[in-house]
């Protein structure tokens, strides 16, 4: 979706400011939705395309005004409710619904524990042919899906270069809408800074993304 | 006060096929204040429902939290790139297989599951950005500054990569090329600063110490020891 969260290029946000010796979470309640996140996806009722996507939908003045922890919790409170882990009344409550049935945590600490050492790869072992190879010259699809996508508006259109394939990884753009993994090949490609911003910067500048098969067309 | 994200939440959930209706009063006129915020709050009454319905357990939450606000940060970054430094075979193998090399020391896992290490020159300077959301080698460098989620740098980093270095201190010659590396997919990457000049008698220990956080995002170069401190 062409929304706030594709900043790439934007103007008008101001400096950069960097806070020295920055705690990791500055209050505690970042470090418990943090971590109520990981737990609640143990639970493989969405994927990581899911959340993300579902932060994306934001409305663009709210997704500007919070901080990114408070985006989180907002879209975390929605995904709860989508998914049918709690309802109104209960959050209103703050307990349980009477006679409701008491899980069994789908995250343990030991659970916990490889989660953090081993992650979950998003590659996967399938046979999938490349369409592209390292060096060929590749153009961006202009494409402009309301739904989810990692093609920011800012390379749509533009030329590229594959400087390397990836292997083969799940496709966000279907994943983030349960329409399945669509497993392709992700290649990061260069593109020339002036073939992003025009000729005002320099010409030996460039900017890489990683693109699936689906953004990218042979030029 | 404003209702925008009542509101939001209304539409949002009413939409999911539900109707939450939290009362979110929080707004950031009044953020980061001495008494618990409301947002402080409504987490700890989600995490109470959580628990009750048996969804979450407390101790996997703490063994999380204790992970990334104790043990995973930019030390284990720093121990890699110090590593490459010392041991030219390694740096290879790093920069070749990043996922290899980095599991050699003993790190990896969530958020660095795929991982690419660029190597900064006195001719190519790197750094990282992810525009679209916050992606960022958790494995290896922590959880990330709010600086890095934020919308200047997410904005700026690709349009204007070396007034963003100019603000962070760090201005490069003309004739450097940089390259940027948006992290749009699942792979998450890592600079590999230069070595500073004057560190040739320094052990892997004492090169770690020297490599920052910033140096290994791109936005920085890693200082020469202080007067002092070397060897």
């Amino acid at each position: 979706m062409n929304g706030v969260h594709d900043m790439g290029g934007m103007h008008g946000m101001g400096p950069v400011q960097e806070q020295k010796n920055e705690p990791v979470f500055h209050e505690q309640w970042e470090g418990r939705l943090f971590a109520l996140r990981r737990a609640m996806g143990a639970w493989r009722k969405w994927n990581i395309d899911v959340t993300r996507h579902e932060v994306e939908l934001v409305p663009p003045a709210d997704y500007l005004r919070m901080s990114y922890y408070e985006r989180q919790f907002v879209a975390f409170l929605v995904l709860l409710a989508k998914r049918g882990f709690i309802t109104p009344k209960e959050l209103d409550a703050g307990k349980p619904a009477l006679g409701s049935t008491v899980a069994v945590p789908a995250l343990t600490v030991e659970k916990a524990a490889a989660l953090i050492a081993k992650g979950a790869p998003a590659s996967r072992d399938v046979p999938v042919a490349p369409r592209f190879e390292t060096g060929q010259r590749v153009r961006a699809r202009n494409i402009n899906p309301v739904g989810h996508t990692r093609l920011p508006r800012y390379a749509r259109g533009k030329l590229g270069t594959i400087d390397r394939d990836h292997g083969v990884f799940v496709f966000p753009d279907t994943n983030a809408h349960y329409l399945g993994e669509k497993p392709q090949h992700v290649y990061s490609v260069r593109f020339a800074a002036r073939e992003l911003w025009g000729q005002q910067v320099a010409q030996q500048d460039s900017v890489y993304l990683d693109m699936w098969d689906d953004y990218l067309d042979p030029a | 006060m404003t209702t925008n994200r009542r509101d939001f939440l209304s539409a949002a959930v009413t939409a999911a096929g539900a109707a939450l209706t939290p009362e979110l009063h929080h707004t950031h006129d009044h953020e980061h204040q001495a008494v618990p915020s409301d947002l402080a709050l409504r987490v700890k009454a989600l995490e109470s429902l959580l628990v009750e319905k048996g969804l979450v357990d407390r101790a996997a939450l703490d063994t999380l939290i204790d992970a990334y606000e104790h043990k995973i940060g930019p030390r284990n970054g720093a121990h890699v790139i110090a590593r490459a430094w010392a041991d030219s075979a390694y740096k290879q193998r790093l920069l070749t297989n990043a996922d290899a090399a980095i599991a050699e020391l003993g790190y990896g896992g969530m958020q660095g599951e795929h991982m690419v290490v660029v190597e900064n020159t006195p001719e190519v300077h790197n750094m990282i950005v992810c525009t679209l959301c916050s992606c960022y080698p958790w494995p290896v460098l922590g959880l990330p500054p709010v600086w890095y989620k934020s919308a200047p740098y997410r904005s700026r980093s690709v349009i204007d990569p070396r007034g963003v270095l100019s603000e962070f201190g760090l201005d490069l010659p003309a004739d450097v090329e940089v390259r940027v590396w948006d992290s749009t997919a699942e792979l998450r990457y890592l600079v590999l600063p230069e070595r500073p000049a004057g560190t040739a008698q320094l052990s892997e220990e004492q090169l770690a110490a020297l490599v920052t956080r910033d140096s290994m995002v791109g936005v920085a170069k890693v200082a020469p020891p202080q007067a002092g401190v070397s060897a």
